[in-house]
């Protein structure tokens, strides 16, 4: 004889019924409403039918089971109009790069400069060869200055644990926080204010390098915490000083979360462009020297194209923005790969 | 078969002291990494007292009246021709804006990601909800000009509606009145680009905490009967109040040093401006970047300590923060 469980939590087919109903006649009124007075759109159909769809079903259940399971459907539909509310604009952002974004990407695009044309010209002209180029120098110099950095604090805090740690902990969170614009205006006051040194790509790396490290260094933190502590005990155990054992055991047991905290720091940094109108300034024309003169960089080319205000340059704008998405999922879709293939191992 | 016998060493030998210090090879290391870890004190040290020292000379004309002024007047233009007769440089009124944009975003933004957050902690499935931390992490990744031009050319006409419906049946309220009707680039719509920028960190934090609370307690509570809203009234909530409180100051930190999003969406004058559906206003931030291309050398200063007044205001609230955040996180009640 078999014994099947019961699950008394479980909706019943009753209970979907209702509750189809219920959201099939609040679609229905929030129509109709809408239909016969003053309001207009999707965004009050939408508000109305959750209005209503709640009310309903918080009445239903009140008439059931009383007023306690009113008061919890109504929990209920609040959380799921949380859920909604949180992905409206995600879905709608994604949707909007999507369909907007290709327009200005012809064949072109990416070997030619902005040099020889204005932002309003026709879309078939210009390119980012530049801004990528300059995207692309800013992010190597900052993770040559950044990575080193943020993994030895997160060693300092994890490994060595020297004084001073929990204060290095809470500033490096602090620092996390820094408005980006901060960041610039002290690497212009600091380094390029009265010096007599101009803009260049490096000044705008060091910038970013400042709001990378708390990324890195939080991140890979985090990582370094899970590699268990039988595998430094085994390390020192055989004979190894702490230097060889974090180099050769720790450090390669965390490997691909660091990758992931690298990873996840330049997706912070990738699209920053207040810092950059400070430090790299901007340009039209490729510049290969990151140490000397303006660097364009993707998010000034977005930036130009959206002061300029031409129809024109908005599509070179979501073009802009269409690469720089692109490149921010991909950089977050191969750290969540990584973090999976840790998580399962 | 005899077993050998094992002559002791005599005499014992001598009790040896043990060695406690580092090799050579360890303290470089140590060193090292201490030099790393001390980077980011480093960094913050300079970065306070750069600012404060390129803009002392205006903090200290303009004494206290630098944060409590609403004028910003610049004797000197760009091109070295005179402007107005003297300069005054005050950031009150753009310190106003900053508060008056964060706060909209908060009252908009923290709801929807606490309501989000208790519906990814306690409503959703396993599945769903591994899918959604992950959006929500993506969403925190987006660069902030994507939510200016999203601002701009999307949310600005839904964002307009709801301002006039505002203004419409609240408009006797006066933060909510308007000389004109005309709600476009208003600090109201600013507030709610800010909503949506903040509303990822607080819902991570948020739903972070409301995962701590202790499994014991949530199925004593359902032990005795209680609903989900039960539970959460008298479990879930009085354990995770105070972080939320931190997750929303870690927005409010955000919100109030946001530049291009503000920059984008906004209409900055320079006015204090308390009527939020009005098209005027601007924050610390975006006033930074919008006088820094055409300042002389002495409004650059001032910019320096205006940027100087920001990272204070932004340090100070982020490290409340995650104060409380960590003080929840570790309380095991």
């Amino acid at each position: 004889m078999t014994v099947t469980p019961i699950k008394p939590w479980r909706a019943t087919k009753r209970d979907i019924a209702t509750q189809i109903a219920v959201l099939l006649a609040s679609v229905v009124a929030a129509y109709f409403l809408i239909a016969n007075t003053g309001f207009e759109g999707r965004l009050p159909l939408v508000i109305f039918f959750g209005i209503f769809s709640i009310t309903a079903l918080a009445i239903i259940s009140g008439l059931r089971r009383g007023k306690e399971a009113a008061k919890d459907a109504v929990l209920a539909g609040a959380a799921y109009v949380g859920l909604f509310a949180l992905l409206l604009p995600v879905v709608s952002i994604l949707w909007t790069v999507i369909s907007r974004g290709t327009a200005a990407i012809y064949g072109g695009f990416f070997t030619t400069d902005m040099s020889q044309d204005p932002f309003s010209s026709p879309l078939d002209a210009g390119g980012i060869k530049h801004a990528l180029i300059g995207t692309l120098w800013l992010i190597v110099i900052a993770l040559i200055i950044s990575v080193p950095l943020g993994i030895l604090t997160a060693l300092y805090l994890t490994e060595t644990k020297g004084p001073g740690s929990g204060l290095i902990r809470f500033l490096v969170q602090a620092m996390s926080g820094i408005p980006s614009i901060v960041a610039g205006l002290f690497i212009y006051s600091a380094l390029i204010s009265g010096t007599g040194r101009g803009f260049s790509g490096f000044m705008g790396a060091l910038a970013l390098s400042i709001l990378m490290i708390p990324t890195v260094a939080r991140t890979a933190e985090e990582v370094l915490k899970l590699v268990p502590p039988d595998l430094r005990e085994a390390g020192l155990a055989l004979g190894a000083t702490q230097w060889k054992t974090v180099a050769l055991v720790v450090l390669p047991a965390a490997k691909s979360g660091l990758v992931t905290a690298v990873i996840l720091g330049v997706a912070r940094i990738a699209g920053e462009t207040a810092p950059l109108l400070f430090t790299t300034g901007g340009a039209d024309a490729t510049n290969l020297n990151p140490m000397d003169d303006n660097m364009g960089t993707i998010p000034f080319y977005i930036w130009k194209a959206l002061i300029d205000g031409s129809p024109e340059a908005a599509s070179r704008a979501w073009a802009g923005i269409f690469i720089l998405m692109l490149a921010v999922l991909a950089l977050f879709g191969t750290a969540r790969y990584l973090s999976r293939a840790r998580t399962v191992r | 078969m005899t077993i050998a016998e094992v002559e002791r060493p005599n005499p014992a030998p001598a009790p040896r002291a043990l060695e406690t210090k580092p090799r050579i090879s360890d303290q470089i290391f140590r060193s090292i990494v201490a030099l790393g870890g001390f980077s980011s004190l480093i960094i913050l040290g300079l970065i306070a007292a750069y600012l404060f020292f390129r803009g002392y000379s205006i903090l200290r004309t303009e004494g206290l009246s630098f944060i409590t002024g609403y004028e910003w007047v610049s004797a000197i233009n760009s091109d070295g021709t005179a402007g107005s007769e003297q300069s005054t440089y005050g950031v009150g009124a753009m310190l106003l804006g900053t508060l008056v944009t964060a706060a909209i975003a908060l009252t908009i933004g923290v709801p929807v990601a606490v309501l989000a957050a208790l519906y990814l902690t306690f409503f959703a499935p396993v599945r769903i909800r591994n899918f959604l931390v992950s959006v929500v992490d993506l969403m925190a990744a987006f660069p902030s000009i994507l939510f200016g031009l999203w601002g701009l050319y999307v949310l600005m006409e839904p964002g307009m509606y709801v301002a006039e419906l505002l203004n419409k049946y609240l408009g006797w309220i006066p933060i909510f009145a308007v000389p004109v009707p005309v709600f476009l680039r208003s600090p109201f719509i600013a507030g709610l680009v800010l909503a949506v920028m903040i509303i990822p960190i607080v819902t991570a934090i948020s739903r972070e905490i409301f995962a701590q609370t202790p499994l014991d307690r949530i199925q004593a509570a359902y032990a005795l009967g209680a609903s989900k809203w039960a539970m959460i009234k008298s479990v879930a909530f009085p354990y995770s109040y105070s972080g939320i409180v931190g997750g929303a100051m870690l927005g409010l930190g955000r919100a109030m040093g946001e530049t291009v999003a503000v920059f984008t969406v906004l209409n900055i004058l320079y006015q204090a401006n308390f009527k939020i559906l009005l098209g005027a206003g601007g924050n610390l931030a975006s006033h930074i970047i919008l006088k820094f291309g055409e300042a002389s050398e002495e409004e650059i200063k001032a910019l320096m300590a205006a940027g100087f007044v920001l990272f204070l205001l932004t340090l100070g609230v982020n490290m409340l923060a995650n104060f409380i955040v960590s003080r929840t996180s570790r309380r095991g009640r």
